[in-house]
């Protein structure tokens, strides 16, 4: 086990779990948004959230990370952050994956939670209607809160599949599991099958306890009807 | 009932599984014994047909172009030392090797031997043989023409911004030696280093001159530069069959003639030329 001395194996994990965790937050909240709009009664917004969820779920996650840094950063000249420091390259990249997989995963808790709006009986958004409520109140503490009740073990899927999506990360240069994969292949050729292995063990160790967790959750919180 | 429903189905998937892995694992074998023993030599006269392992992506050595053909100078090497070893034009086939995979795909058997920019190091000797070198290469870098401040590895001090291929031994080299004063992007591909060296987001690309130099000639000429200053010494090989000496001595027979009639420097010239990179003298060969 030399590998775990000569090599930052935690190190790298640390980082998948840091772009995960942070995705995974912005995600939750573009996602409400964008199904706020999607549901919504102005047209312009349902236009654009449909345009945008169908455009970006569509387009596979390579060419989004890429386009974030070939594209906005260094094209564009769009950066998040102070290009003198001394770290700009490896904040730069880091920042710009965020954004990528919060624009690309939001799409698909969009449409996780629209399947859960569906679940919360039309009759209770008419009552609340009827009761004098707006829009955004009857979405807020009517239907929201039963909604996300009901698709939080879809929810969990798509955080799963998010945590194995980081790795695309990798391509932009992003010092998470993946990059450090590759560097390990390129050095221990001769040791390729535990390399592997490591590394499957580690997204296991991650997500396997995220799916049985938030599947628990989910059935405490289930509403019944 | 549902749990046993459940469980048959999951049996089901496991024994197709098995099944699978059983097909891919003997298809795998038979093909690795066909030509497990055989010289490489002696199979390529035979047979009239090799498998060539090359790049497909690194313009002027091994590219793979749209209308299906490959050019580079690797790909003239594997010609002249597939025609050296018997085997017509039209009995070669081009088959992609990336970096990684190199060492399995001649393990296995399928390619019989590979020219893909490939450095001989003794971890990957005790896997494979190496017949060559048939060139060396330096570490180097790529900048804009305009560029008069960088001049070589020391002269990146002062917060430069480098770019390299993830993973790849280049870029660790410079984590190592000289990250303390330079910032490392690292993308999938070369390509992607070259559009940001050429939008101004990276101030070099660094990684064997002959691979730089291939992606500058693919440029318009004039938009970028190899600063020339190499700071190491990769030796290229063919790699081939381990314990295949019969093979080995025959390839660098080919690779001595190679550089003996002139088309080693002609193929050099066309394919990594026109971006002012300067042809180095030939690598001596092992000539037994």
């Amino acid at each position: 086990m030399d590998l775990f001395s000569k090599y930052d194996i935690f190190g790298a994990f640390w980082v998948t779990i840091q772009l995960t965790l942070l995705s995974a937050v912005g995600a939750l909240i573009w996602g409400t948004v964008l199904v706020a709009m999607r549901v919504g009664p102005v047209p312009v917004m349902r236009w654009f959230a449909t345009a945008y969820i169908n455009i970006v779920r569509n387009t596979p996650l390579t060419i989004i990370i890429l386009f974030a840094s070939l594209g906005l950063s260094s094209t564009l000249g769009i950066t998040l952050v102070d290009p003198d420091s001394t770290t700009s390259i490896a904040d730069s990249s880091f920042r710009l994956a965020v954004l990528g997989f919060i624009a690309y995963t939001a799409t698909f808790v969009a449409e996780a939670i629209r399947s859960g709006i569906n679940t919360v009986p039309v009759g209770q958004a008419e009552a609340a209607r009827a009761l004098g409520m707006g829009f955004t109140r009857v979405l807020g503490t009517i239907v929201l809160p039963q909604a996300f009740r009901a698709v939080i073990a879809p929810l969990a899927s798509v955080l799963i599949a998010l945590t194995k999506n980081t790795t695309v990360a990798a391509i932009i240069g992003v010092a998470e599991a993946a990059l450090l994969m590759s560097e390990m292949v390129e050095n221990e050729s001769d040791r390729l099958l535990l390399v592997f292995v490591l590394f499957a063990l580690g997204f296991v160790i991650l997500t396997l306890p995220t799916g049985l967790l938030l599947g628990r959750l989910a059935k405490k919180v289930e509403v019944r009807r | 009932m549902r749990f046993t429903r459940s469980l048959k189905a999951g049996a089901g998937v496991a024994v197709l599984a098995l099944a699978l892995a059983a097909c891919g694992g003997g298809g795998g074998s038979t093909g690795a014994s066909e030509t497990g023993n055989q010289s490489l030599a002696d199979k390529a006269k035979s047979t009239q047909k090799v498998v060539v392992g090359i790049k497909f992506d690194q313009p002027g050595l091994g590219l793979k172009q749209p209308d299906g053909t490959y050019a580079g100078f690797d790909v003239d090497v594997a010609k002249y030392v597939a025609k050296e070893l018997g085997v017509p034009e039209s009995g070669i086939t081009f088959k992609e090797a990336q970096s990684a995979e190199r060492e399995n795909l001649i393990q296995k058997g399928e390619v019989d031997f590979i020219v893909a920019t490939y450095s001989i190091t003794d971890a990957r000797k005790q896997k494979v043989n190496f017949g060559g070198p048939y060139f060396v290469a330096h570490q180097d870098l790529l900048v804009r023409s305009d560029n008069t401040d960088i001049t070589g590895p020391d002269s990146l001090n002062g917060n430069k911004k480098l770019c390299s291929v993830k993973g790849s031994t280049p870029a660790q080299k410079v984590k190592d030696t000289y990250a303390k004063d330079v910032q490392l992007q690292e993308y999938g591909k070369y390509s992607d280093c070259v559009t940001a060296l050429l939008n101004g987001s990276v101030d070099a690309v660094t990684t064997d001159d002959v691979i730089l130099a291939g992606y500058a000639a693919a440029q318009a000429p004039g938009k970028l530069k190899v600063v020339g200053k190499g700071f190491t010494d990769e030796n290229y090989g063919i790699g081939l069959k381990k314990d295949d000496t019969a093979g080995t001595s025959a390839v660098n027979a080919a690779i001595n003639k190679m550089i003996a009639d002139g088309s080693w420097a002609t193929s050099l010239q066309n394919n990594v030329g026109p971006s002012g990179y300067k042809i180095p003298s030939p690598p001596t060969v092992p000539s037994s």
